[in-house]
């Protein structure tokens, strides 16, 4: 399969080029958060306030990893499910987020904001957390370390294998894939 | 009478913990393996492919299959001839619980209250099923279960009226509701019968199953090979991108029930499919 290899952080020009179902890797920082992390940042952004990160262009990968064993970078990291995020995502992508990384289908809300700001939802393989940790170079907590695995991490990855899974022009593979092969 | 210590309790279920999140069952590796051959999807190939190679990573490095090391379910049978010594038996398996998550760098993903959700910080209180059982040997069985998939799981109170076709259509709606989210191909663990709890305990039990094996009830074997091809059928596939393989094997778990009802209970299982036993 062809894949198309793209560094971060990411330009509309960039994503408005992204259709579902294209194989990319990701190369460069990208930002980890999941439920306890998206409700205080958002509940930052409705106050008016500045996030932990400059979010323009930038990406979040749906993550609690495992606490790394000595020597390793980061435990194993597979994606969550992305659903969870549904009521955050709109707000992070208004302010400057390009793109997600997590798995399952994301709500109408977020697709509706892929579209209007540019942003593209990737997904990565559940459950393939040893083999993410392994494209994973370096892992520093910038914020709310208090949340353990559910912190704000910024993450240098290298190649890290994803799929586009929403984009900004309303095309999902979760529809159009099941639609293919369903009988 | 054959005493047991508590620290052998303890021993043994804190190996489990790090076995169970490590090693990829050989049954699980062969099924995969085998829906490679079967996928159409080049995504679907490319993800069963990654699959395959994390769970040899994972071996390979004693690091966990995946990021979620799951809430600690335990499966015990507890031979009456068995007499536990040095301390509370339940107690053994939490302390075990919390040695194996600590050493073997699991993520903690307990929360002490669901509404108050602190993090317990060692994955305990696990959830222990015991049965006493003939005999004086403990068999401990883990199967530590994620988040995601046990999100999509189901229990739905039937009519006997609904009969065999009822069941069956609720286990493919929810697998076809399920989209992607349980992580995709799964294993099916369905309940039918007993009470409203029974049901649910037969849906999970059935996952500890050899996948690919089938049920020692022709009936129920053939319900089962239906199911897996009407599953697959949905076209959910590999992470719910589309595909032929959305299941790897649909196990059923039957009991008696009350003549007005027909409790029917379906349990999600991710590709990461995870249980050990040990028998002491």
């Amino acid at each position: 399969m062809e894949t198309k290899q793209l560094v971060t952080p990411l330009t509309a020009a960039e994503v408005e080029k992204l259709h579902a179902g294209d194989n990319v890797t990701l190369t460069g920082y990208i930002y980890t958060g999941r439920d306890a992390a998206h409700k205080k940042m958002v509940d930052l952004l409705d106050k008016g306030e500045k996030l932990p990160f400059e979010p323009e262009g930038q990406i979040i990968y749906f993550v609690g990893p495992t606490p790394a064993k000595p020597g390793q970078v980061i435990g194993s990291a597979g994606p969550t499910t992305s659903g969870r995020m549904n009521k955050y995502s709109p707000h992070m992508i208004a302010a400057g987020l390009k793109g997600m990384i997590g798995k399952g289908e994301m709500g109408p809300e977020v697709a509706e904001a892929l579209k209007r700001f540019k942003g593209v939802y990737f997904v990565a393989t559940g459950g393939a957390a040893a083999l993410i940790a392994k494209r994973i170079t370096e892992s520093e907590v910038v914020a709310y370390e208090e949340l353990g695995p559910e912190a704000v991490r910024r993450l240098k990855v290298v190649e890290f294998p994803v799929i586009v899974a929403q984009d900004c022009h309303g095309g999902n593979i979760y529809v159009e894939g099941v639609e293919k092969y369903k009988r | 009478m054959r005493n047991v210590n508590v620290e052998l309790i303890t021993e043994s279920v804190k190996k489990l913990c790090m076995d169970a999140n490590y090693f990829l069952g050989e049954d699980v590796v062969e099924a995969i393996k085998n829906a490679v051959g079967k996928e159409e999807s080049p995504l679907g190939r490319e993800i069963l492919k990654q699959i395959l190679e994390n769970a040899e990573i994972a071996k390979n490095e004693q690091m966990p299959l995946c990021q979620d090391t799951g809430l600690a379910a335990f499966f015990v049978e507890l031979g009456q001839e068995v007499h536990i010594e040095g301390g509370r038996f339940e107690a053994a398996i939490q302390e075990g619980v919390r040695q194996g998550y600590a050493e073997g760098y699991l993520r903690k993903s307990i929360v002490e209250d669901p509404l108050r959700r602190k993090n317990t910080g060692d994955n305990t209180p696990a959830v222990i099923s015991t049965r006493v059982v003939p005999g004086d040997k403990v068999k401990i069985t883990i199967l530590p279960k994620g988040g995601g998939s046990e999100n999509m799981s189901a229990i739905r109170m039937l009519k006997p009226a609904d009969g065999e076709e009822g069941v069956k259509s609720f286990v493919v709606e929810t697998v076809r509701k399920a989209g992607g989210n349980p992580c995709p191909p799964i294993i099916v663990g369905v309940g039918i019968g007993g009470s409203f709890d029974k049901c649910a305990y037969l849906a999970k039990k059935a996952l500890l199953r050899k996948v690919g094996s089938a049920h020692t009830d022709p009936f129920y074997a053939a319900m089962e090979k239906e199911l897996l091809e009407r599953v697959n059928n949905t076209g959910v596939g590999p992470q719910g991108l589309g595909g032929r393989i959305t299941a790897l094997a649909v196990h059923i778990e039957a009991h008696p029930c009350h003549i007005a009802s027909l409790p029917a209970a379906v349990n999600t299982q991710c590709h990461s499919a995870r249980h050990k036993e040990i028998i002491i």
